[in-house]
């Protein structure tokens, strides 16, 4: 059992048994964290960095946790105070900690494409945890463990993305990866935050969450990035929640729960209301969890394949 | 070519005296777990387990232990190994703690085994019993009760079947050529 690629860069074109894998093995390593020692000796004697040029709390905390509790020895590197704002570029930044000896680069970026170019000029292992609007694979990867966890399989299952679809590389990774393993998706938001043509990967658009709510077993809802109301996507906070905000109210009129999903952080009661992000049919907490188990099965995969 | 070096009626006794021997050894089955190593160790302790507790009349705990992340070779394989998990759901602290498998051959498991345990808890004592062993050791460990002693060369392999897995139980030696070195 091998991964086809020495790198995770996205979801899209990644085999269904390449992401069974990861899924599988991510399991064990949750019973890993569950002991009173959460460390193994794998990844002994091999050196990531994080390389993140961009402002992150889980997703960084969550990657080095998973790379620590591998026995990797971890480097952090954030460009805020760093050479970069010395208007380094980033392949002299990344080619100058490859000449320090490192085994493999985690890396999250404001620009689509960064992770794929920085495989063109390192020879380490490279880890995409996030790139501009386009993909972070390991987010969507945890998120096909908690619906996997909570249903016993993904195939079948019925998925809705709710939110700026357009803007969000959690969209796509999720699309991606959710569609290879039999899923049903579909997508919710205002019809400004909904990329053109979407229906080409194969999903559902949906316009009014009332419409959609009792097709699916499960909502992931985004984050609302609140700096999108002042380039004209959407007129209020007021207004986004009334149309698309996620509410108890318009949950309970399913048949049957339905599954909330929340990649984090939450703006409370615009996207999601409280009482669901903290009721009884939420996973949220299940999701940052999983997100451990998911980094450690990728780092480690990766990390002893060569 | 293929050779039955114990049947299934063998195997049954060969169990049964090891459990025999284990229960003589530590005085009962008082404080004593049972850790298989999977996946035929696993079965091994299942079928331990079950003797001793008709011999002592009490439970005995038993557990699986997965050694993937504790190998020696797990760089540089071209397979990678399916990670599993270990379900030990019982605190190995204070306890005499008896790890299973089914072949004792280089030591390299059992090395890893033993690193894996100890990440779990202090033990107050480790024993290991194999159903055979087949020598050619590379590391300084030794067994405490051991089935069936196989003399092998390097170019033989022992391979155990067991009904949870396999056809029926039994241990062949399997001559193999191409790897003979």
């Amino acid at each position: 059992m091998k991964l086809q690629s020495r790198h995770l860069l996205g979801l899209e074109g990644v085999r269904k048994e390449d992401i069974t894998l990861i899924l599988d093995t991510a399991v064990s390593f949750k019973e890993v964290l569950e002991r009173p020692i959460k460390k193994v000796p794998p990844l002994q004697g091999k050196t990531i960095v994080n390389l993140f040029f961009e402002s992150s709390t889980r997703t960084r905390i969550s990657f080095e946790l998973a790379e620590r509790r591998l026995s990797a020895d971890v480097v952090n590197f954030s460009s805020v105070g760093s050479s970069v704002s010395k208007g380094e570029t980033l392949k002299d930044t990344a080619r100058n900690i490859e000449a320090m000896k490192i085994d493999m680069v985690v890396i999250r970026h404001a620009s689509s494409g960064a992770p794929h170019f920085l495989t063109r000029v390192v020879k380490s292992t490279v880890v995409n945890a996030g790139d501009g609007a386009h993909e972070h694979p390991t987010q969507a990867l945890l998120d096909m463990m908690t619906l996997r966890e909570k249903y016993g399989k993904l195939e079948g299952l019925r998925v809705c993305i709710v939110g700026d679809i357009l803007h969000s590389r959690v969209a796509r990774s999720n699309i991606y990866g959710l569609k290879t393993m039999g899923v049903e998706v579909s997508v919710c938001g205002p019809a400004t935050m909904i990329p053109r043509n979407i229906e080409a990967l194969g999903v559902r658009v949906y316009h009014r969450l009332e419409d959609v709510i009792p097709q699916v077993d499960a909502l992931n809802v985004l984050r609302i990035q609140l700096e999108r109301q002042k380039s004209g996507l959407f007129p209020s906070l007021r207004e986004y929640h009334r149309f698309f905000g996620v509410t108890k109210e318009k949950v309970d009129r399913a048949l049957k729960p339905i599954t909330i999903m929340h990649p984090g952080p939450i703006n409370r009661d615009v996207e999601l209301s409280a009482d669901l992000a903290d009721g009884p049919h939420s996973v949220i907490l299940e999701q940052v969890t999983n997100g451990e188990a998911v980094r450690m099965a990728v780092l480690y995969l990766l990390g002893t394949s060569n | 070519m293929k050779t039955k070096v114990l049947d299934a009626d063998g195997l049954r006794r060969t169990v049964n005296r090891l459990s025999h021997e284990l229960v003589e050894k530590n005085k009962g089955v008082q404080d004593v777990v049972l850790v298989g190593i999977r996946t035929r160790g696993e079965y091994l302790a299942h079928r331990v387990a079950k003797k001793m507790e008709e011999i002592e009349n009490m439970k005995v705990q038993v557990g699986v232990l997965d050694i993937t992340l504790y190998r020696d070779d797990l760089h540089g394989r071209l397979e990678q190994p399916q990670l599993k998990s270990s379900e030990i759901l019982f605190d190995i602290r204070g306890k005499v703690v008896v790890l299973i498998d089914d072949v004792f051959f280089t030591g390299r498991t059992i090395r890893s085994a033993l690193n894996a345990l100890m990440d779990l808890g202090r033990p107050a004592m480790i024993q290991l019993l194999v159903l055979v062993d087949r020598g050619h050791r590379e590391l300084p460990i030794k067994a405490d009760f051991v089935g069936k002693n196989v003399p092998t060369s390097h170019g033989q392999e022992v391979k155990v079947e067991m009904t949870e897995e396999d056809e029926e139980d039994a241990v062949y030696l399997i001559e193999n050529d191409e790897k003979e070195k």
